[in-house]
């Protein structure tokens, strides 16, 4: 390992144990506190999986280059298993409140069967409908994601009161992992580990060979094929990971709503777990950067909040306050913003790096100053 | 006495039909290790569509492409590149939004031979074969006088530094066999002088068989052993640069009649 | 009293018959439909190359435009249909607008991707915007019969006047498009520029009015299969153009994607496979089996039924 690749590392790490640290302290001098337990943390529990949901379609959009639009359907599987399995544990007995070393344990199996549920029909969609490419991987996983919500609708004990007591329908009720406000707040911690834990994870894949393959069937898929990448395995891969993640953020949904319904899923769905409102976080945080999607995510989080809840919102009459009512319209107004003016995003391709900010700061500075010169060298002529 | 030396690449009958035309027929070629073979013949003659049956990006309709005694005809094209062969493009296709360096790597992919859960937990194997990796690619770079640029973007690159760039992709690949699609397309004199003494140096570095098209008569007769000419998807003449150059069914290829 | 067992049988074929032949009419019916649907996307995608995720809203967009001047037509005298005119012209406008606007910017500095992007970012302000808007969203609206009911008997089956003259019209506007694009100058054109669009502009092709003109024609077939569609099912809503813009690209896939008959030959296909699944499965399946077609169409043979293979130039 590189000097310099290691200091990187340890400055990374370093950060992050602050940045827990950090919040652990906040949490033990803020744990009371009605908007602290009211407000804050279930808009950091909605942030996680927002990041989580992003970064992970990055991978394909933004990395591998291909618009999948099923990734909401991903996190419905995602979702809807730890719920029940959560419950499953719940009514056997293993677990009754939310406290305890039994229910830790099943917390965690329940966000990784999660992620591997998603990730295992992510590998059965990925099989045939990555032959495709463009817009008809488009609507094929969008026709997947409709497909999966649709199972989710039909499944006798999906619905309802759930498992043995459960019927076919739009809604789960009981959720043997929705947490009450107190339990938020006591497992908000599990909810950044695991956020972390993802990034570091996606972040890992990207910065190797895995990466590279991607990136270069990105490029030029063919050439990528005359370079001995195989690109159907890589492509499968990257939406299998992809799925994996979107799982786990299902999960940390779960564990934030005591109720699940699949309409929240569904593609045409104003609210902001329908893949569209994934798209528009990847296309502003910049399609290629990992770092961009977790910040437009917490942006875009701001903004649903405001809509939902802003004061200066609810004062809007007429046609604006219709406006803002329908949320959708305003991400797509956004999306279109971003696509034509700034098809980059924020980021573009750049990962933020703690190790070379400095360096890339001054970069920056200087190429900005190169191309002054140029321009007015150009101009004296 | 004559040893039976497998050649690197061979084709027999080699042929495509697409719909009622016949691009190619009956191209038979053999290369041996180390020789360098130029193919020509006016444009549209259907050179590249020869590379491209070579390299599995089209399957012929007629005929066979053995790679080393191995038959490839029906296989992917990455299984084509692990059997030994690599090309380079007519239009460059570099992977414009990475670096120098990680296209050179990229094309290290199918012999980097450490897995999800080494990466993701960034175990000493993958250290070790990331850091070879690096090695392998700057050397690469080395011969092409790039290592200088290895961490700026490809797309901006000049263009005869893209085209070598290409060139030491196609290397990375660890191939027996390079397919060079008109490397020289677009250049100087000057870069095209520095093209004919990379491709010897590579030659004599790696001794592998190179396959070359290319309009440059220069280059050709200077730098080609023996050369096959093709026309409308036909093998018209075959030999040395010399007698090549005199051939009068060449010459009314080349200019019509 | 007791029925003879043949008397019993008998019974249950002639049901089972005319069963069989009212799900044919009804695919028949809903098939023509997806029909002028889907020839608005084939025509789009023949020539930019780009699935217009916003032309199922379209048909939204018609629909609420005939609503809102059906007491206009009726103000003057004239029978109710005749607000398909406004609503031909409203979504010829919108979709030339959508050109002109959110499409050719971005074909002249972006990739595929974000072309195929602005589609969807397009459909998805389409529909919330109608929402959106007071008079327009978000709740249904219910409106008058467009056609004089009634219909006749065949064999124990109703047909329905609005069945035949959905069939009937839908027909008649797929031929007289084929013409158009096979006899006349611009028709010609426009199958010039979806074929090589740097070959058109050499032969002095306005290209750029040729794509508008397209899209022009496919919205304004929208219209026509809004007014079908009322005249079957008499209500609005601002998301009625979603799945009926969905199995119509799947219609149009599986007949060939850019090619005209072949979107009559899907939309015929998949209006037949809805009826029939709804009838002798559910009708909440009917959905997914339309949704496996595509997959499985997309898997075996991309360029649908009717279209060729043609690779990517190496």
């Amino acid at each position: 390992m590189k000097n310099r690749t290691a200091k990187g590392y340890i400055l990374n790490t370093v950060v992050i144990a602050a940045i827990l640290i950090g919040a652990l302290i906040i949490q033990s001098v803020f744990g009371k506190n009605q908007n602290f337990k009211l407000i804050l943390v279930p808009s950091i529990w909605q942030c996680c999986y927002l990041i989580i949901l992003a970064a992970s379609l990055n991978l394909v959009l933004g990395f591998l280059g291909q618009l999948s639009l099923g990734h909401c359907g991903f996190m419905a599987i995602g979702a809807y298993a730890a719920a029940l399995i959560s419950l499953a544990c719940q009514r056997a007995g293993i677990f009754t409140d939310a406290k305890g070393a039994a229910f830790v344990l099943v917390l965690v199996g329940c966000i990784l069967i999660a992620g591997i549920l998603a990730a295992l029909v992510g590998l059965l969609v990925g099989i045939p409908a990555l032959r495709l490419k463009g817009d008809y991987l488009a609507i094929i996983t969008l026709g997947f994601g409709m497909i999966i919500v649709n199972i989710i609708n039909n499944l006798p004990f999906a619905g309802q009161e759930g498992l043995a007591k459960g019927s076919a329908a739009a809604s789960l009720y009981k959720n043997g992992l929705g947490f009450g406000t107190a339990s938020k707040v006591t497992y908000l911690m599990v909810a950044l580990a695991v956020t972390l834990i993802c990034l570091i994870m996606m972040f890992m894949f990207i910065r190797s060979k895995y990466g590279r393959a991607i990136k270069a069937i990105r490029d030029d898929e063919i050439a990528a094929s005359a370079s001995g990448i195989n690109t159907s395995y890589y492509k499968i891969l990257t939406f299998t990971y992809s799925a994996f993640f979107a799982g786990i953020a299902g999960a940390l949904y779960a564990c934030a709503n005591a109720t699940l319904s699949t309409s929240s899923f569904a593609f045409t769905n104003g609210g902001i777990l329908n893949s569209t409102f994934v798209v528009v976080m990847v296309v502003l945080g910049g399609m290629g950067s990992l770092t961009g999607s977790a910040l437009a995510a917490i942006i875009m989080f701001f903004v649903n909040y405001q809509i939902k809840n802003g004061l200066w919102v609810k004062s809007l009459t007429g046609f604006l306050g219709g406006m803002f009512a329908y949320p959708m319209l305003v991400y797509a107004i956004i999306l279109i913003i971003v696509i034509m003016f700034r098809p980059k995003g924020i980021f573009g391709t750049y990962e933020f790096s703690l190790i070379n900010f400095h360096r890339d700061i001054k970069n920056r500075r200087a190429q900005r100053a190169l191309q002054k010169a140029d321009r007015k060298g150009g101009e004296s002529e | 006495m004559n040893e039976e030396i497998t050649p690197v690449l061979e084709t027999r009958h080699l042929g495509i039909t697409f719909g009622g035309l016949k691009a190619v027929t009956d191209f038979n070629i053999k290369v041996y290790e180390g020789e360098l073979v130029g193919l020509i013949g006016p444009n549209g003659a259907g050179k590249t569509t020869v590379f491209n049956m070579l390299t599995g990006v089209y399957l012929p309709t007629e005929g066979s492409v053995i790679l080393n005694g191995e038959v490839l005809n029906g296989k992917k094209t990455h299984q084509f590149v692990a059997s030994g062969v690599a090309r380079t493009f007519q239009n460059i296709r570099l992977f414009k939004q990475m670096t120098v360096i990680d296209n050179v790597k990229s094309a290290m992919t199918k012999d980097t031979d450490y897995n999800l859960f080494s990466a993701i937990f960034r175990t000493p194997k993958f250290w070790r074969i990331e850091k070879q990796l690096t090695e392998k690619a700057m050397d690469l770079l080395a011969i092409f006088k790039l290592e200088g640029k290895a961490n700026q973007l490809a797309a901006n690159l000049p263009y005869g530094q893209q085209r070598k760039l290409e060139i030491a992709r196609a290397l990375a690949t660890n191939m027996k066999l390079l397919l060079l699609d008109e490397p020289a397309a677009g250049m100087n004199p000057t870069e095209t002088a520095e093209l004919l003494e990379c491709i010897n140096t590579i030659r004599d570095r790696f001794g592998i068989s190179i396959l070359l098209i290319e309009h440059d008569m220069a280059l050709v007769m200077n730098v080609c052993e023996r050369i096959l000419v093709i026309d409308y998807g036909m093998t018209i003449a075959s030999g040395l640069p010399e007698e090549i150059a005199k051939d009068p069914k060449v010459i009314a290829a080349y200019l019509g009649e | 009293m007791l029925r003879s067992p043949a008397f019993l049988i008998e019974r249950w074929q002639l049901t089972h018959v005319s069963t069989l032949i009212q799900t044919l009419i009804v695919g028949l019916r809903l098939g023509s439909i997806y029909a002028l649907v889907a020839l608005g996307y084939t025509m789009v995608y023949g020539i930019i190359r780009l699935i217009n995720f916003a032309h199922g809203d379209f048909i939204m967009v018609g629909g609420y435009t005939m609503i809102f001047t059906m007491p206009l037509a009726l103000a003057l005298g004239l029978p109710v249909w005749v607000s398909v005119i406004f609503a031909i012209l409203a979504c010829a406008l919108v979709g030339m607008s959508t050109e002109l606007i959110a499409y050719r910017p971005i074909r002249k500095k972006g990739t595929s991707m974000t072309a195929l992007i602005t589609a969807i970012a397009v459909s998805m302000i389409l529909e919330n915007l109608a929402q959106a808007i007071p008079p327009i969203g978000p709740n249904p609206i219910v409106t008058s019969q467009i056609f004089s009911t009634g219909g006749f008997s065949v064999a124990g089956v109703t047909m329905e006047w609005t069945t035949v003259l959905t069939i009937v019209i839908s027909a008649i506007v797929m031929i007289v498009l084929y013409e158009f694009t096979q006899k006349t100058r611009m028709g010609r054109a426009m199958r010039c520029v979806s074929e090589d669009k740097e070959a058109s502009i050499l032969m002095g092709i306005d290209v750029n009015n040729t794509i508008l003109l397209t899209f022009g024609i496919g919205s304004g077939l929208s219209a026509i299969a809004a007014l079908m569609y009322l005249g079957q099912y008499p209500k609005v809503y601002t998301t009625m153009g979603v799945m009926l813009g969905l199995k119509a690209f799947v219609a149009a896939v599986l007949g060939g994607i850019g090619i005209i008959p072949g979107a009559m030959v899907g939309g015929l296909i998949i209006g037949l496979v809805e009826s029939f699944t709804t009838t002798y499965v559910s009708s909440s399946m009917a959905d997914t089996f339309v949704f496996l077609i595509l997959i499985i169409v997309l898997i075996i043979k991309p360029a649908g039924l009717l279209g060729k293979n043609v690779g990517e130039k190496v």
